[in-house]
């Protein structure tokens, strides 16, 4: 993984950007993007790269009373607080359990015209990849178990199949900004 | 001229302008006080000056003549009445328009200005002959050809005094044309009675030049009339006697005087102080590393006392000495005095006074304290809400006060103290006060107050600050309070200051801010809950008790420790974050004290002090109840700092819902 | 050498331009922000001209210039007042406390290297 983190420092990636000609209906399918592919309880995922900022070890996190259980806390990133999500719990799954794979990948993600970084912890990070448009479906409606405003589309690759993030929307301040009584009771309900 | 110089003398222009304003409002005072009449003339002085300077001349011709205008209560005494002053008030904001505007707004503004001149003066008839004055003395061109001129030059014996020299004269002089300088020594005394600091030489200067006479005239422009005669050849000018004594006289008697003049221009005691300007944001870099390195020198310190290296330890405790002085100096260079602010606040008082027919007066306490410059700027909104409270709602109109027995005036109080590590803000009137019934009523009827209950009063007047509570305009007025209170209280909240209020129907109302110095660095102490630390701010910490699981079996599962007789209550923080795992069979208590109020917060360990370096949270977690903020420990992990009020109040509230 | 010139003024931006204007002809500038401010820094430096308003706070500019015609070191230093033309009167009170010359504001970069080369060169 050292290598791969390596390529994903600030700086570190010279992408080729194909801008589509025409305008296309779909808008995943003007140009080429380039893929972060990680894996949560075995399953494969994958965000925009661009939005990607590093991928840190798994490091000590300071949990937040009173948030959802999903948010695993906040870390020190170089002097800044950011706070971490645990993707497996956003979606439903068992908590992540620390391994050796374990990493926080560290994304920016923009909303309400805020830009803001926050780490999304992952069981593993698999590779960078390059999808053509053409092998991007749209999300099934059924079978993902999960919310489908997250999902931009389904990946394939090798017959391996990968649900595309949408990032933006998975770490939306109405979905983190949640919280829940002192006693343990979620306050707001979140949708994970 | 660059934009750069027309910042630096905008940000000027406003100080003046402020300056202005005070020394206006001061004189509403005391309208015949000879020292503030001379702080509004410099004011218009500095202003007028550089205004001109850099380009903006209708301005400095508005200044001017409102200048001319105090110029003559300077020299001639007098007091100044309101009306003048509300009229330079106004000239001042027009000023500050004409400097801030753009384009196609100067020619209102020029009307607006020409105007208020003639108001201006309607106020001062005396005034009207000199203002009109402009120096401008038409000079003949000078002639194209070529002519010759006659000069004798005889300064004064002074004139060396005056650091004239006249060997640069002359250098000018054969730039105009052909010129032949002849020295005459007749006035030289012997050589044991020569001074050689005075000046016993006189000049014949014979100058062919097509510059004209008035080109001569401009080389000796600084020569007096009596030191200076010009001759064109051709003619036979009459010459003026000159009088070269008549000067070296009148300097003598101005030397004579400087020996007076000088202590008394000199303020006994005070060194001269020479002060830069620096751009806010440079300072807020440097707070921000200041603040990192605060938080490396802990990792350096907590890496030392872990290894047995003498050498180590000592340079660590060099680098926290001095990194303490840093952090000192650092933030004592963001410290401004709040008077400033408060001097804004008279103008606001004055204006909305008079638009609401009310007669209100604003005392100041405190001005001199200092606060950081950002909690100072975040403060300003807040409290002009509530002093605009006061005007509005709070002081009543004069017939209303008479009817009641109160003076006409009405009166608004700002004061500022520290303590400790805050600073304590009050607004305070003497108006109609809260109408509790009222309050209880809207309370009541916004499910704020469970039915049956009787809140205690504190509680029942801050019910104001409730979202939403008083923005019905029939509560309002009967309240004696405005809307919004929440807003202002978000204000401070977000500052982490705390407000209460004080009322007292018929006799006035008080509000209280509570506000740390400064939002970039704290102390506080560490404790820990099971496996993660919290910060506790240090100057809330009263003592810190130990409580044994006997103590707790004696309470009856009652959360209350008795220290010394008193018993005060605590809040299980284990319980309160749900953190899993056994208790240490001693827990400890930490005693904090806040507005009056006693309350312990049980934790596993007491860890110690710790300079706490503030970072913010971020959008994310803004509904979290009871922290305020983070920051990063020694060994690089992050720890929350606790907000002792919202944790409190929580649990208020949970034990009233129970 | 270049020379040093003392530009008192309380308002910075007239010191900024006196400053610039100065420096871009090559003369070396200090800065002090009103009579008594300047006086001290004659104290610990040597100039070969003084540029100075009128009203300061503190110590303005006729006391400026009796401190500096007091003191044996700045007798003889060329000391030019900064005015405006309501104050003509004042023009005589400062050359009876022994100013050079003055220059009246608003004044251009022309003129006041105009006059600074006129008494120093």
């Amino acid at each position: 993984m050292g290598g791969l983190i390596q390529a994903l420092l600030p700086g570190r990636v010279a992408r080729t950007r194909v801008k589509g000609e025409l305008t296309m209906s779909n808008e995943a399918a003007a140009e080429n993007i380039q893929y972060l592919t990680f894996t949560l309880s075995e399953e494969v995922f994958a965000m925009d790269i661009d939005k990607v900022r590093e991928v840190l070890d798994f490091t000590a996190i300071t949990r937040v009373p009173g948030t959802p259980e999903f948010m695993r806390g906040v870390i020190n990133l170089r002097g800044s607080v950011v706070p971490v999500v645990d993707m497996r719990q956003k979606f439903g799954m068992q908590a992540t359990e620390q391994g050796v794979n374990t990493c926080i990948i560290i994304v920016e993600v923009t909303v309400d015209g805020e830009t803001t970084l926050l780490g999304a912890m992952a069981d593993s990070v698999r590779e960078v990849l390059e999808l053509e448009p053409g092998s991007i479906e749209p999300p099934p409606r059924i079978g993902t178990r999960l919310n489908i405003e997250f999902i931009r589309g389904m990946g394939k690759r090798d017959e391996q199949i990968m649900m595309i993030l949408d990032i933006d929307k998975v770490f939306s301040f109405s979905e983190l900004a949640a919280t829940r009584g002192m006693d343990g009771e979620p306050r707001i309900a979140s949708n994970a | 001229m660059n934009d750069h110089y027309r910042r630096i003398f905008r940000e000027e222009a406003s100080e003046l302008l402020i300056e202005l304003e005070t020394a206006l409002l001061d004189l509403e005072q005391s309208p015949s006080d000879i020292d503030l009449i001379g702080r509004v003339f410099r004011a218009l002085h500095t202003l007028k000056g550089s205004s001109a300077m850099f380009g903006y001349e209708e301005a400095a011709a508005f200044t001017h003549e409102i200048e001319t205008v105090f110029e003559l209560f300077r020299e001639g005494g007098g007091a100044v009445g309101k009306e003048l002053i509300g009229l330079t008030l106004q000239a001042r904001d027009l000023i500050m328009a004409m400097l801030t505007a753009s384009g196609e707004s100067t020619g209102d503004l020029a009307d607006r200005a020409r105007q208020m001149v003639a108001s201006f003066q309607m106020q001062v008839p005396v005034a009207a002959t000199a203002m009109s004055s402009t120096p401008t003395a038409s000079h003949p061109l000078p002639a194209a050809v070529p002519a010759a001129f006659h000069i004798r030059y005889q300064p004064g014996e002074e004139t060396f005094r005056s650091g004239v020299n006249p060997v640069t004269l002359f250098n000018e002089l054969h730039l105009l044309g052909e010129c032949r300088v002849t020295v005459i020594t007749d006035a030289v005394p012997p050589l044991e009675e020569l001074d050689p600091s005075r000046c016993h030489l006189a000049w014949e200067i014979h100058l062919v030049t097509d510059a004209g006479i008035d080109a001569i005239r401009d080389v000796f422009i600084f020569a007096g009339d009596d030191e200076l005669e010009i001759t064109p050849v051709e003619a036979t000018g009459e010459a003026a006697k000159e009088n070269g004594n008549r000067l070296s006289g009148n300097s003598q008697e101005a030397a004579a005087d400087s020996v007076v003049a000088e202590p008394a221009g000199m303020e006994p005691g005070r060194e001269a102080i020479s002060s830069i300007r620096i751009p806010a944001e440079k300072l807020d870099t440097l707070v921000n590393l200041v603040g990192e390195l605060v938080t490396v020198q802990a990792r350096l310190s907590q890496t030392a006392a872990g290894r047995d290296d003498a050498e180590l330890v000592a340079l660590a405790e060099e680098v926290e000495r001095l990194t303490g002085e840093l952090r000192d100096s650092a933030l004592g260079i963001r410290m401004l005095p709040i008077g400033s602010t408060f001097n804004r606040f008279r103008r606001l008082v004055h204006d909305l006074a008079t638009e609401l027919g009310k007669e209100v007066d604003i005392t100041c306490h405190g001005d001199e304290t200092e606060l950081d410059k950002t909690v100072i700027e975040l403060l300003t909104d807040p409290l002009i809400h509530l002093i605009r409270n006061c005007i509005d709602h709070g002081i009543e109109s004069p017939e209303v006060r008479v009817a009641a027995g109160k003076p006409r005036q009405g009166t608004v109080h700002l004061s500022a103290v520290h303590s400790g590590e805050s600073v304590i803000i009050t607004i305070a009137d003497d108006g109609a006060g809260i109408d509790r019934q009222a309050v209880h009523e809207r309370g009541l009827q916004k499910g704020l107050i469970p039915h049956g209950v009787e809140l205690p009063d504190r509680e029942l007047l801050n019910l104001i600050f409730s979202p939403g509570f008083s923005t019905s305009q029939e509560i309002t007025s009967i309240s004696g309070r405005g809307v919004g209170m929440d807003v202002v209280k978000r204000g401070v909240d977000a500052l982490r200051g705390n407000i209460s209020v004080a009322s007292e129907q018929g006799k006035g109302t008080a509000v209280t801010i509570r506000m740390p110095l400064t939002l970039a660095i704290i102390e506080s102490l560490l404790v820990q809950i099971g496996t993660d630390c919290y910060m506790l701010p240090l100057s809330l910490v009263e003592e810190c008790l130990e409580l044994t699981g006997n103590d707790a079996a004696r309470a009856n599962g009652r959360h209350l420790i008795n220290v010394r007789g008193q018993i005060i209550p605590y809040i299980r923080l284990r319980d309160r974050f749900g953190v899993c795992g056994a208790p240490p069979a001693i827990e400890q208590v930490v005693v904090t004290e806040l507005d009056g109020k006693r309350v312990g917060f049980a934790v596993d360990h007491v860890i110690g002090g710790h300079q706490t370096v503030i970072k913010s949270l971020g959008k994310v977690f803004r509904n979290v109840i009871g922290v305020s903020g983070a920051t990063i420990l020694g060994d690089g992990t992050v720890a929350l700092i606790l907000d002792i009020a919202e944790l409190v109040q929580a649990e208020e509230q949970a034990e009233w819902a129970a | 050498m270049s020379r040093t010139i003392l530009a008192v003024d309380d308002s910075a931006s007239v010191r900024m331009m006196l400053s610039f204007t100065l420096k871009e002809s090559g003369y070396r500038v200090i800065e002090a922000a009103d009579g008594r401010d300047g006086l001290a820094m004659l104290k610990n430096q040597a100039v070969d001209m003084v540029i100075t308003d009128l009203n300061m706070p503190n110590l303005d500019g006729i006391g400026l210039i009796r401190g500096i015609r007091e003191n044996p070191t700045t007798r003889f230093t060329p000391v030019i007042m900064l005015t405006t033309e309501s104050q003509d009167i004042r023009k005589n009170d400062a050359r009876a406390a022994g100013a050079t010359g003055w220059i009246t504001k608003p004044f251009g970069p022309e003129q006041l290297l105009a006059a600074v080369r006129k008494v120093i060169g």
